[in-house]
């Protein structure tokens, strides 16, 4: 299976994402300004400070032509992982629900923390177990999950809650302890924690991340 | 020439900062009186900051050649051989004086600075660490120096974090001759293939000159040149969060976003070797950058201002020439290679323009339009300009203060432990570096509390350790040795992670050294630096001066600050500093002679500084040190960690807080020379806290000095040093000693 994995300026973590997608498949960086996804299966939005984060954080990434085309392919059931900053543009662009606000201890902050799966039903948590916990670094400014009590109704009443901080662990105060939130579809999948950074025992303080691209994998079937 | 305009005067040369005999020097190379422009470019060039004019004979005494190194000082960095056909090029950068006006974007643009330099040389960043000082956090100046640190310490991760380049390690001491001069040291690292790192030398007759990235404003005109090389006045620095300043236009303001696209199409340019050479814009803007690139390539170089993109457009030439604008870099092209120079500029989204011409004659020329507006010898502006030699006399009375007691002399140990743990010298720094992203880029094996060095993967297998110290207190009881304590703590850092030095880059950061006693502290501190450098075999790569940090109340604690670089074989066995298992024996590895002088203990008691530190035997430090790496790369150790600020005791603390394990341990009362309080918490080189299976301290035991401990266990730390005297501390009580910073960031 191939990835996509955007790269803005400004992005920070696209080569992170890269190396990590490489570890299950194929993968290649695609520009911002080109709406050729290259054949990708699925495509993954990358953490950083994409157009510097000006105006509001993915509000002016999310306007990209190779959005355009990202937005286009998730509407035809495509898969779709944002990470952080890519989490941000994709609420921008209104393929998920809700919005990041700035943390509640109002510091961009780096921690390694637990997180609990929710639902492990999804594209992208199907190699995990509901329930399990997942050590994944987090390192934001602007990540406190928000959205209004009727579309948060809505998002439980659909599974679209896929992974909360575990008790005591977030610092940025989103509401339910939401970390990653996916569509109604479930092919969009959003989160502010970094799996691609946790993808080896030696730099990322596990390798749980490995599974949300292993889900992927298995997702688009190119594993069995 | 403007041949009607009004030739500037002496008065204008001294308002510059020049001297008369400078300036007079400046009209006889000149063959006349400098114009506007010209005298601007020379008081720039001729400035401390640019010229080095008090530090450069010094300099020239420090050891720079080593079997490592692949570019020594003189270059944006210097870099040292990492195998595999890789180089690391590193350096250290002071923005002080921005930073104690400005302290949010004076330490932004110090790490927006330090990165420039390092993509200059072709190498992609992949580090950053800081060092910082700051007054005292509580008490009568506490309001200002928090303000200070938060400021500071939000800069740094904005910068760093926006811009994909993690913040690994850094410093942070609170002392009051800091108060009026906080220090920020940015340090950085970067990767390059060895063969193609990029020297800055002009050449080419005929060559473009392009210049790409920001456009150039009004901010930060003689900022540094003129900032960093005066005392500051009271007027001149940040008063509070609400804090006015005289000095604030010439502070630069940082654009991360703007660098990362930069940074990105610098690397792509080299990639494409689309480049005869490439230099950042710093202090002095374009005036110095054009100059050294001309300088170093033996040519001449011609500007036309008229193409420089500006961003207000009736700014003077002479604006234009020395304005400090941020996220700029100049490059020689040849001819055939600018259009897609200026194609790769456009993909970037960054500015370029041709701005100029390499020519055979060694002038640098302006012109503005048609008019030729400024004419000066390359040599004049770079080579010439007077180096002075500094009068040392050693003070007869003390320069500093005593602080104020914050602990009572009587102070039971188990008090005097606590006081030590939450002492902002000594608590956590986790409420400072969780600001930073310590992992973008995938390279991290020792994130900031793991271990006493950051420790940095490399494509091999093999692995990058590097840490960045200086104790200025100890450096002011003492310059030479405190200067060479903090060389060997460098090291020990990095034989705690497993790895073997490479080579050094240091901040002389000092006062005015037109004053004798300050003289003493920088000729005594750079005699110690290079006597260090040459005993570890780890020589000086480059590094930066910041002089002046000094004010009506006196001048800062001399702060040679060492950042130095290693590497290791194998990145699976980096050392960590926290106890790991229960059962692990423990042990005082090294020639560890404590001694409560200059201590942290000493200055929560109050007391005055010590004329002199206790002698320290490099050679045997440095066997020990030896031998904890050889340990530690073998996976021998589950901990290693150096002794430091408040002495043994409060290393077997920091172990047991980060590991969430306890200790037993009892001292032996023969090996202390009688005093408890020493044995507890002196200070001095060559300590080292091990741990790991009875075999294996055994064997370490055959190479260094050992003193068995205790053993790893419990929920507490107890210490015993005679039948009836001991200390215990629950664990909890501990971690909630050593999270003591967290309260000035609420």
């Amino acid at each position: 299976m191939k990835f996509g994995v955007l790269r803005f300026p400004g992005s920070c973590d696209e080569v992170d994402a890269l190396e990590a997608a490489r570890r299950v498949g194929d993968a290649e960086l695609i520009w911002h300004g080109d709406r050729d996804l290259g054949g990708a299966d699925a495509i993954v939005v990358p953490g950083g400070f994409s157009y510097g984060d000006y105006l509001r954080a993915g509000a002016i990434a999310r306007f990209a032509p190779a959005m355009e085309s990202v937005i286009e392919f998730a509407r035809s059931g495509g898969l779709v992982l944002g990470i952080c900053n890519g989490f941000q543009v994709l609420c921008e662009a209104h393929l998920l629900p809700g919005a990041l606000l700035v943390n509640a201890n109002r510091r961009f902050t780096f921690r390694q923390l637990d997180l609990e799966v929710i639902n492990a039903q999804t594209p992208f948590t199907r190699a995990c177990a509901t329930g399990e916990r997942l050590s994944i670094p987090a390192k934001h400014g602007w990540g406190r999950y928000h959205a209004d009590d009727a579309t948060l109704a809505s998002m439980r009443e659909h599974d679209q809650v896929v992974l909360r901080y575990a008790a005591g662990e977030s610092f940025n105060g989103s509401v339910d302890d939401i970390a990653g939130v996916c569509n109604e579809a479930g092919n969009v999948f959003g989160l502010m924690p970094h799996p691609e950074h946790a993808v080896d025992r030696l730099t990322g303080g596990s390798a749980d991340g490995l599974k949300i691209f292993e889900s992927i994998c298995v997702a688009v079937g190119a594993v069995a | 020439m403007a041949a009607n305009a009004t030739l500037p005067t002496l008065a204008d040369a001294l308002a510059l900062g020049l001297t008369e005999h400078e300036y007079e020097l400046v009209c006889e190379k000149q063959g006349g009186s400098p114009n506007v422009l010209e005298l601007a470019m020379y008081s720039l060039l001729w400035s401390e900051h640019c010229a080095y004019k008090h530090s450069k004979k010094l300099l020239r005494t420090l050891p720079t050649d080593g079997p490592h190194v692949v570019m020594g000082p003189g270059e944006n960095a210097g870099a040292v051989d990492v195998g595999g056909g890789l180089a690391c090029a590193f350096k250290v950068e002071s923005h002080n004086h921005p930073s104690a006006v400005e302290p949010f974007q004076g330490a932004a643009t110090g790490v927006g600075g330090i990165l420039r330099d390092i993509f200059a040389i072709g190498a992609r960043p992949i580090a950053v660490l800081d060092s910082l000082r700051f007054g005292e956090p509580t008490g009568p100046g506490g309001t200002r120096s928090r303000y200070l640190l938060d400021g500071a310490v939000a800069g740094i991760g904005h910068y760093g974090n926006s811009i994909g380049v993690p913040t690994v390690g850094g410093e942070v001491y609170f002392e009051g001759p800091y108060e009026h001069n906080c220090l920020v040291n940015a340090m950085a690292l970067g990767l390059a293939e060895r063969d193609r790192l990029v020297r800055s030398a002009a050449a080419g007759e005929g060559n473009l000159l392009v210049l790409f990235g920001a456009a150039t404003g009004r901010d930060g005109i003689g900022g540094a040149s003129v900032l960093a090389s005066a005392e500051l006045t009271g007027e001149d620095t940040a008063t509070g969060a609400s804090g006015g300043s005289g000095k604030r236009p010439t502070v630069q303001v940082g654009d991360p976003f703007e660098e990362k696209k930069l940074l990105e199409c610098s690397l792509e340019l080299l990639e494409r070797g689309l480049l005869v050479s490439l230099q950042d814009l710093g202090a002095a803007g374009l005036t110095s950058s054009a100059a050294e690139m001309a300088s170093k390539g033996e040519v001449g170089i011609e500007i036309n201002v008229a193409r420089v993109p500006l961003r207000e457009g009736d700014m003077e030439p002479f604006e234009v020439m020395v304005s400090e604008s941020q996220e700029r870099m100049l490059c020689v092209v040849e001819p055939d290679n600018v259009d897609a120079v200026l194609a790769l500029c456009e993909k970037w989204e960054v500015g370029g323009a041709v701005i100029g011409t390499v020519t055979d004659g060694a002038r640098v020329r302006v012109r503005a339009g048609e008019e030729l507006i400024g004419d000066m010898p390359v040599r004049a502006l770079v080579d010439e300009c007077p180096l002075y030699d500094v009068h040392p006399s050693k003070p007869q009375q003390p320069i500093y203060a005593a602080p104020p007691a914050t602990l009572a002399p009587g102070a039971a140990p188990r008090d005097a432990l606590l006081a030590l743990l939450s002492a902002p010298n000594v608590a956590s720094r986790r409420p400072l570096f969780e600001q930073y992203d310590a992992i973008v880029q995938s390279r991290t094996v020792r994130r900031p509390e793991q271990a006493d060095a950051a420790v940095l993967a490399l494509p091999d297998g093999s692995a990058l350790a590097v840490s960045i110290d200086c104790n200025g207190r100890r450096v002011a009881a003492d310059p030479y040795r405190g200067t060479v304590e903090a060389v060997l703590e460098c090291a020990a850092n990095l034989a705690c992670a497993g790895a073997e030095p490479l080579g050094t880059t240091n901040n002389l950061n000092f006062g005015n050294p037109e004053k004798p006693h300050i003289a003493w502290q920088l000729t005594e501190a750079v005699r110690g630096l290079g006597d260090a450098c040459r005993a570890l075999e780890a020589p000086i790569v480059g590094g930066n001066v910041s002089l002046y940090n000094e004010g009506a109340t006196g001048p800062i604690y001399p702060t040679p600050v060492v950042g130095m670089v290693g590497q290791m074989p194998d990145a699976r066995r980096a050392g960590r500093l926290a106890f790991a298992r229960a059962g692990d024996e423990i042990a005082l590895a090294g020639p560890f002679a404590p001694s409560l002088a200059a201590s942290e203990l000493s200055k929560l008691r109050g007391e005055e500084l010590p004329d002199g530190l206790p002698a320290v035997d490099v050679d045997a430090v440095r066997a020990a040190q030896v031998a904890v790496r050889d340990a530690v790369r073998a996976g021998a150790l589950s901990c290693a960690h150096d002794v430091a600020e408040g002495g043994l005791a409060v290393a077997l603390a920091e172990c047991c807080v980060v590991g969430g394990l306890g200790a037993n341990v009892e001292l032996d009362a023969s090996s202390s020379t009688g005093d408890p309080l020493t044995a507890l918490f002196g200070e001095g080189a060559g300590g080292f806290v091990v741990s790991g299976a009875p075999a294996a301290l055994r064997e370490l035991a055959a190479r260094v000095a050992l003193r068995p401990l205790g053993t790893v266990g419990g929920d507490g730390l107890s210490i015993r040093w005679g039948p009836d005297d001991a200390l215990a501390v629950a664990l909890d009580e501990l971690a909630g000693a050593h999270r003591s910073l967290e309260k000035l960031f609420d």
